[in-house]
């Protein structure tokens, strides 16, 4: 039945605040949190958010994908925990071959994203030719993905990398020393001890890489044909079946996605916490289904995008980095998720779209 | 290669079985290309299974089929696209959660180049493909950017009919197009079918809705248990006479 | 496919895909008996029924909301609330001069009473709002999760009476080889040598454990709420237009999820003496969903048992008891879970409904 049509002013706003209720809501969160806390208004607190938010935003990303489709990866946490662990473990095996640290690393990731396309070709796979329910097929791989890694690691959490590691992982682009000068991707040279303090630090490592490949996947899911087949499949795979769409091999490639999103995030735990753990992954794995659900995806599918996840995400990130500024213990952290999220889906239903009206 | 007498289609001695089941049996048609053939059967008759081999669907047992006067083998719904056969199912194979010209370009979407190489979705020139393909047809819809899911059921299938139009379909198979519409909207189809009808597309209607083919088939084929048990020019017969058929009070071979 | 078409080799092979599981199970048995020392031990025995307690019972409730196409996530959470709940109660009747036995009734009661909350939520939010299950249920298990921690500010509860062990770690019967047999209590008279040759026979908490499950099979197979449960999983409309409260339904089926949780989290706290909110990354609720999957559900709802749910509960026990055993790293032991969920799902697919003639 369609839409009644939006004719009236305060009708329009109401629904404009309805559909845009997430960013409302963020900056809300932000504003609350500056005014209650200390500190929490700042550049590097700021900055301080985005790179804690970054896993649950890169397993959010390929999450976006598979839940558009109508499926759901379960295997997300433990794949990244899978691939944590592999990088660590081969920037370690590199760097004992006395290869130069650059190498180590630059290998140690590459290799690590490549074979963490494999989960999420298994899981395609299973989902696509065999038909296994996208909750079962995840989950088994969840728990694949656990036993290997646990395996490859003796559940022991690997150390000894390159330093480079760690400087890159929680290095900035651009270090700012007001009034004097700025220097890429290190700190000024000769910086005398007081001088520190006012050093500001621009644009976290981590967060630059995992933003740039967030935006071009972004672009690929909003502009490209390939974005288009993902949400017809969503919305009817019969139809997109019947229109011609290989679903079977997009469903795989969707998976795929979201399995390097997994890896990706693990290559950048590894680079943070200059260490490879099975369990990198684990704790946020339904933080970022929450936020791209948050973000306006429907678990049905055919619904959701990429800015909404990167606003869930930031939503749930304020929220507990908010939380620790203002000495809240943590645990009522899972209590507000859990009410945003039900809230979320709620408003979510009680706000259709606009119809739009106009000539053809 | 066609000329007026030429039929669009031609099936002859179709026959198709499952199993020890003969879904069809000999079963012969022709549809002339502006033609509009209301094909009735009750449920069972074999209607279902003629379209699908038709379609591509199925493969028959034993009999040809004629396209454009040439022979042709139709292996899979891909073979009867590329002939220009589309088949439109009750559930119209619509994405709802995409908007109408979204829908009409599924899966032959148009790029344009980003910067000289990123492909990118062309949504004005799709939009006003899809705008132009609906005005010709007479369609109103009032924004091509809404989504499927808020239009009616007779819009709904007015999308799923343009996007088969546009991609030059030359016979369209309707199956019960009218079934879960509103009288308002029946007619409104109806009135698009007899439009593609003029603009030289062949229709083939499957209805349990004898008053709705009565009005816009120009031929009548009605099936019984697999086989054609009659075929009337729609203006010498009336509808008792075809539930007769369709019921089986008598077995004659009809008029062409 | 019809029955009678089958010959007697297809007819075998029909038997054994629809009751592959028990048949898994038995060769996993034997498997671990080669492989594992002292695996076929009344004791291992004790001990595989006591690991799927809590599994077992969450299992049981998920069984319900899973056979009318929905899932509950919150179980796992809700647990460990009711855990810490129910040990606060017991703890502070004690110290406040309550008999034990008191104290630990009332604190099963209103464990439980309280446990059903979350699943009156759930239904409601699935029920009357449309909030899609695993959403309701997710929002539910950080709000349990929440609650759970801010009670018991993260240290598990101590201080319950020590009745709660004994009855927690009881057995109904105690059997005393060559010496005599006792229920209830630990036979009177008992030197310390005696302990280890003690058998003890049918742990308590199992018991409980088994009684309602029983109960509830019992509902599920045999009662008109058992079938309209089945009903709604099959086609959520037609059960609505047959006159069946599906609203009201749903509600109860997500409440009897609940209660189970609630349950497993009393039976927690009687069996550790503790209360204490879950693990972190619980993936107790993901194992019990594998349970009733592997025991022939289906997740679009509609399929499934209870017996079936024993059974998957049983071969995700006797997995890891039996990896145990024989020593092999516990972490193979979520690779096999993982394979096994795989392998039910394309087990079940393959093989089609018999059609009766």
């Amino acid at each position: 039945m369609p839409t009644p049509e939006i004719n009236q002013e305060n009708k329009k706003w109401l629904y404009f605040l309805g559909r845009n209720w997430t960013i409302l809501f963020l900056l809300g969160e932000a504003i609350v949190f500056s005014w209650m806390g200390t500190g929490f208004f700042s550049i590097k607190n700021f900055q301080n958010i985005l790179v804690a938010s970054t896993t649950i935003l890169l397993l959010a990303a390929g999450e976006t994908f598979v839940i558009i489709t109508g499926g759901i990866d379960l295997s997300v946490g433990f794949v990244m925990g899978l691939c944590c662990v592999i990088s660590a473990k081969i920037m370690v095996t590199l760097q004992a071959l006395g290869l130069s640290s650059v190498t180590c690393i630059a290998v140690g990731a590459g290799g690590t994203l490549l074979l963490g396309l494999l989960p999420g070709l298994v899981n395609g796979i299973l989902v696509a030719k065999f038909r296994v329910p996208p909750f079962i097929a995840t989950f088994g791989m969840y728990g694949i993905a656990y036993g290997v890694s646990e395996i490859l690691c003796n559940s022991v959490p690997i150390a000894g990398l390159p330093a480079l590691a760690g400087f890159i992982g929680n290095g900035y682009l651009l270090y700012y020393l007001p009034g004097q000068s700025f220097t890429w991707f290190s700190p000024p040279q000769g910086i005398a001890r007081e001088e520190i303090r006012s050093l500001i630090p621009l644009f976290p490592n981590v967060f630059m890489l995992s933003l740039l490949a967030i935006l071009i996947f972004a672009f690929i899911l909003s502009r490209t044909p390939f974005g288009q087949h993902t949400y017809a499949i969503g919305g009817n795979i019969d139809a997109a079946r019947r229109a011609g769409i290989p679903v079977d091999r997009h469903l795989i490639k969707v998976y795929m996605i979201s399995s390097f999103f997994a890896a990706l995030g693990g290559v950048m735990y590894t680079l943070r916490f200059v260490t490879g753990r099975a369990d990198a992954g684990a704790a946020r794995m339904l933080d970022s289904i929450a936020a791209v659900v948050i973000g306006g995806a429907s678990l049905y599918g055919g619904t959701g995008n990429m800015i909404g996840s990167l606003i869930g995400t930031l939503i749930i990130g304020v929220l507990e980095t908010g939380m620790v500024n203002l000495g809240l213990p943590t645990h009522n952290k899972y209590v507000y998720v859990g009410v945003i999220l039900i809230l979320a889906v709620l408003i979510d239903q009680f706000f259709p779209e606009f119809v739009e009206k106009g000539g053809i | 290669m066609t000329d007026k007498n030429t039929p669009l289609l031609e099936v002859k001695d179709i026959v198709k079985r499952f199993g020890g089941l003969v879904a069809v049996n000999r079963v012969s048609m022709e549809v002339y290309p502006g033609e509009v053939v209301g094909l009735l059967g009750d449920n069972g008759a074999g209607k279902s299974t003629l379209i699908k081999v038709v379609s591509g669907v199925y493969q028959p047992d034993e009999g040809e089929i004629y396209f454009e006067g040439e022979k042709v083998k139709i292996n899979n719904p891909m073979d009867a696209i590329k002939l220009g056969i589309e088949t439109l199912y009750q559930d119209l194979a619509l994405a709802e959660n995409l908007n109408v010209y979204s829908n009409i370009f599924l899966g032959r979407e148009k790029v344009k180049n980003l910067l000289g190489a990123i492909p990118v979705l062309d949504h004005e020139y799709m939009m006003e493909e899809s705008r132009k393909v609906l005005s010709h047809l007479g369609i109103e819809i009032p924004s091509l950017k809404n989504r499927i899911k808020n239009l009616s059921g007779g819009q709904r299938q007015s999308v799923a009919i343009s996007r088969s139009v546009y991609w030059n379909a030359k016979l369209l198979i309707l199956d019960e197009p009218t079934a879960a519409l509103g009288v308002t909207e029946q007619k409104k189809v109806l009135d698009l079918v007899r439009t593609l009808s003029s603009q030289g597309v062949a229709v083939i209607i499957i209805s349990h809705q004898l008053y709705d083919v009565f009005q816009v088939a120009h031929r009548l084929v009605v099936l019984r248990r697999g086989e054609k048990v009659g075929e009337r020019l729609t203006k010498e017969t009336n509808p008792d006479e075809i539930v007769g058929l369709m019921v089986g009070a008598e077995l004659v071979e009809g008029s062409k | 496919m019809l029955l009678s078409e089958l010959n007697p080799g297809q007819r075998f092979l029909l038997f054994l895909g629809k009751n592959w599981v028990v048949f898994f199970l038995l060769f996993l048995c034997v498997l671990f008996s080669f492989t594992g020392t002292g695996f076929l031990s009344p004791k291992t025995l004790n001990n595989i029924l006591i690991t799927s307690s809590p599994a077992l019972l969450l299992a049981a409730g998920e069984t319900f909301v899973i056979i009318t196409g929905g899932i509950d996530l919150s179980v796992g959470f809700v647990r460990g609330l009711i855990s810490v709940i129910s040990a606060i109660i017991m703890r502070d009747l004690y110290a406040a001069g309550y008999s034990p036995y008191v104290a630990i009734l009332w604190g099963i009661v209103v464990g439980i009473g309280i446990g059903l909350l979350p699943g009156l939520v759930n239904g409601i939010l699935v029920a009357k709002f449309r909030v899609p299950p695993f959403i309701a249920t997710l929002g539910i298990y950080g709000v349990a999760n929440g609650f759970a921690l801010r009670l018991s500010q993260g240290f598990p509860i101590t201080f319950l009476p020590p009745e709660v062990g004994e009855i927690g770690n009881g057995f109904v019967a105690y059997f005393l080889p060559g010496k005599g047999y006792s229920f209830f209590k630990r036979p009177a008279g008992m030197l310390p040598e005696d302990m280890r040759n003690l058998i003890g026979v049918v742990p308590f908490a199992f018991l409980i454990a088994l009684l309602f499950i029983l109960i509830f099979a019992f509902i599920l197979s045999r009662t008109p709420f058992g079938q309209h449960t089945y009903a709604i999983g099959g086609n959520i409309d037609a059960a609505r237009r047959a006159g069946i409260p599906v609203d009201r339904h749903l509600i109860k089926v997500y409440m009897i999820s609940s209660f189970f949780a609630s349950l497993s989290g009393v039976l927690a706290t009687l069996i550790f003496s503790i209360g204490a909110p879950t693990q972190f990354a619980s993936s107790l609720e993901l194992f019990a969903v594998a349970a009733v999957v592997i025991g022939g559900a289906s997740l679009m709802g509609g399929k499934g048992s209870m017996l079936g749910t024993f059974l998957g509960v049983l071969v995700l026990s006797v997995l890891e008891i039996g990896f145990l055993m024989s020593g092999i790293l516990p972490f193979y032991r979520y690779v096999a879970v993982g394979v096994t969920l795989i392998i039910a799902v394309l087990i079940d697919q393959s093989f089609p409904e018999l059609v009766y003639d």
